[in-house]
């Protein structure tokens, strides 16, 4: 990115994440100093796919690769409003107590007060969005750290988690619209019927792009690149479906993981809101002189957040038959923040996207699966996944130093 | 060197803030395709004046013109509404976003049919408009999708200029646009100047480097302790000049271009016992 001698004024083509890179140790420069941190990621879940491969050959089996799907989804859906919430360079430490009580408010709707589960589900959503909303309120009207309004939220909602399951502490939901969520496996057909959808709609859009720039006289009219990704992605498609109905079929849930990034990562990338995220994360000053409300920028985000953390604690919910006072609760905020940090979401704000938040949940969710077949014991887990954290705040540190020493030069 | 009509005219201007008086009276005017240097020492003012026509700071008393009608500017908005815009040192750019995007920040291109419901990002029409508006000015930057954090200092600047153009201003306010620029990238910026004045824009340059302020300014206005301490032709005056009205060794707070001869030899030769 540094010194390309373009023509002037001649723009780029793809993107603004385009992957095409011209100069291998360029190339290579640029994966270490974070730009491309997302191939750094995918480099990263081989070199654990292969360790966890070579000294247990159920790891890449089919049945494994849907059971850490499913292992995945809680925490990837709260991660995607992390994403967000990082985005703004700020932090919400609720979100895993909001998703218990997200859980916990669906479960006591519907078991206990007999609501609709779909009504059910609904109210959950809202709850955490209205608790996203209420913190979101406090930190950006108050000036206090976001930091401290959420993990006040953290002790509220654990609270509030206790409070709606009452005496029993614990409530089995047995409707089958509820459970279905997350134990629903599509047939062999039907799976591939999803998945050419997918590929033709993918197919659709870049081809609509492409075309929209080329006519507009931008960018290279070499449609290379574009065919190239395309069918890296359908590639992708058909071998996770391949695999997937090699087991039990296409679950429910991954198309509801999928779902919610890309209409999240659609948002927030070529939305004007989501333009405005970015730049509230990135110098709110600037953002305030240009017109931008930032503080409803900064309450619709932790709103977002809330709404998805709910979102997680129905899956988790769903997923495990029941809720508890454990709901939400252990290491899964923590794991849903350190996974989008890990595949390259900044924690300074402004850079990242939605795709951090699926990546990040893979990598965790692989380590922690792999460990598990391999018999390892819990502190063995938590010790080599706060160091893979590490190294990858420790990487978005460098990287950011790297691009303020280019910036100023 | 005749500009024409006065564009934004200001008289007798006050500002007051306690005891301070930041402006005292002052008159300053800027015509259409015409450079004004403002100069002075640290807290002469300079920067309460531009606060003053860009609504940041309301007057104590005074006059603002504008096009020749009264105007009352008490908010940056209503600045912005008349057509006046200010380009801060501190730029309020987004480095973690591309060129485009800061220059469309908060005015951003939407797409028509479905993406209207989510006010889906235009990138083709913005990018088209960034390119010409850039190549109108004669501004090159490598690419229009790089982060903005990436570039010089000089290409900041003008990225900066270029934003405040795309509301079509009148006249274009600069603070310090070449402090910390190299001589290359200060030339760059030098020349966007211009180009402002080509296209008939009134444009007010804060500056502290007097040799910018020769290159690229028809007028030079100096402020000494919130007063008017003269106004020149930048073609008729020396920098001796200059720096002796912004140090007030010459005597002559107050004087305006028509000082005469001897007056000025006198302010030479003090000026250089001030140096010494």
């Amino acid at each position: 990115m540094s010194a390309t001698p373009a023509a002037p004024t001649s723009p780029q083509a793809g993107g603004p994440e385009e992957k095409a890179a011209f100069d291998p140790r360029q190339a290579v420069r640029r994966i270490v100093q974070g730009d491309l941190s997302s191939v750094r990621v995918i480099l990263g879940l081989i070199v654990i796919a292969i360790i966890f491969q070579v000294q247990e050959s159920r790891f890449l089996s089919a049945e494994n690769l849907t059971n850490l799907m499913l292992q995945i989804t809680t925490i990837g859906l709260i991660s995607v409003g992390i994403v967000y919430v990082l985005l703004l360079g700020e932090i919400d430490l609720s979100v895993g107590a909001v998703s218990g009580l997200g859980g916990a408010v669906m479960v006591v709707l519907n078991v206990k007060h007999g609501w609709n589960p779909y009504l059910a589900i609904a109210a959950a959503i809202a709850v955490g969005a209205a608790i996203g909303c209420a913190q979101g309120f406090l930190f950006s009207k108050f000036v206090i750290p976001s930091f401290v309004v959420t993990l006040a939220g953290l002790l509220t909602w654990q609270g509030a988690l206790l409070q709606v399951l009452g005496k029993t502490g614990s409530l089995n939901v047995t409707d089958p619209k509820i459970t279905g969520l997350a134990n629903i496996f599509y047939s062999d057909t039907t799976g591939w019927i999803i998945a050419v959808v997918c590929i033709v709609a993918y197919g659709l859009v870049i081809a609509i792009g492409f075309r929209r720039r080329v006519a507009a006289g931008l960018g290279e009219s070499n449609p290379l690149p574009q065919i190239a990704r395309f069918v890296l992605v359908a590639a992708i498609v058909i071998a996770a479906t391949a695999i997937l109905n090699s087991d039990r079929g296409v679950p429910l849930a991954v198309l509801i993981l999928l779902g919610f990034v890309i209409g999240m990562e659609y948002i927030v990338q070529t939305t004007t809101f989501g333009r405005h995220v970015f730049a509230v994360g990135g110098n709110d000053e600037a953002a305030r002189r240009a017109g931008i409300r930032v503080n409803g920028v900064r309450i619709a985000v932790f709103s977002i957040a809330g709404a998805m953390a709910a979102v997680g604690g129905v899956m988790a919910a769903s997923r495990l038959f029941a809720v508890n006072q454990n709901s939400g609760g252990n290491e899964l905020l923590l794991l849903a923040i350190a996974g989008p940090v890990i595949a390259g979401t900044s924690l300074f704000g402004g850079r990242g996207s939605v795709w951090t938040a699926l990546l990040g949940a893979l990598v965790i969710g692989s380590i922690s699966n792999g460990m598990d077949l391999l018999g390892l014991a819990s502190p063995i887990k938590y010790m080599v996944t706060g160091g893979v954290l590490l190294l990858a705040v420790l990487v978005d540190a460098v990287a950011k130093q790297q691009r303020q020493t280019r910036g100023r030069a | 060197m005749s500009p024409g009509r006065p564009l934004l005219e200001l008289e007798g201007i006050s500002k007051r803030f306690g005891p301070v008086r930041a402006l005292d009276r002052v008159d300053f005017a800027v015509g259409a395709g015409e450079v004004v240097g403002l100069v002075g020492d640290n807290g002469a003012g300079k920067s309460t004046l531009v606060k003053v026509i860009a609504g940041i700071n309301s007057l104590d008393a005074g006059t603002i013109r504008f096009e020749g009608k009264e105007v009352s500017i008490n908010r940056p908005q209503d600045a912005t509404d008349l057509g006046i815009a200010t380009v801060y040192q501190d730029l309020a750019l987004c480095d973690n976003l591309d060129v485009v995007a800061n220059l469309f920040l908060g005015r951003e291109q939407t797409l028509g049919g479905p993406g209207i419901l989510t006010r889906q990002l235009d990138e083709v029409d913005m990018e088209n408009r960034t390119a010409e508006l850039l190549s109108n000015l004669a501004v090159t930057i490598p690419s229009l999708r790089s982060e903005v954090g990436t570039l010089s200092g000089g290409q900041r600047q003008q990225v900066a200029v270029a934003r405040s153009l795309l509301g079509e201003p009148k006249v274009v306010m600069l603070d310090e646009p070449t402090a910390a620029l190299g001589v290359p990238q200060t030339k760059q910026v030098l020349a966007l100047i211009s180009k402002l004045r080509d296209r008939d824009l009134g444009v007010v340059v804060i500056s502290h480097n007097l040799a910018d302020v020769f290159e690229v300014a028809d007028r030079i206005f100096v402020l000494r302790l919130g007063r008017p301490a003269g106004d020149f032709s930048s073609t008729e005056v020396t920098e001796e000049h200059v720096v002796a009205a912004i140090t007030g060794l010459g005597d002559n707070v107050g004087a305006r271009a028509e000082v005469a001869e001897d007056d000025a030899e006198a302010a030479d030769r003090d000026s250089e016992g001030g140096k010494a």
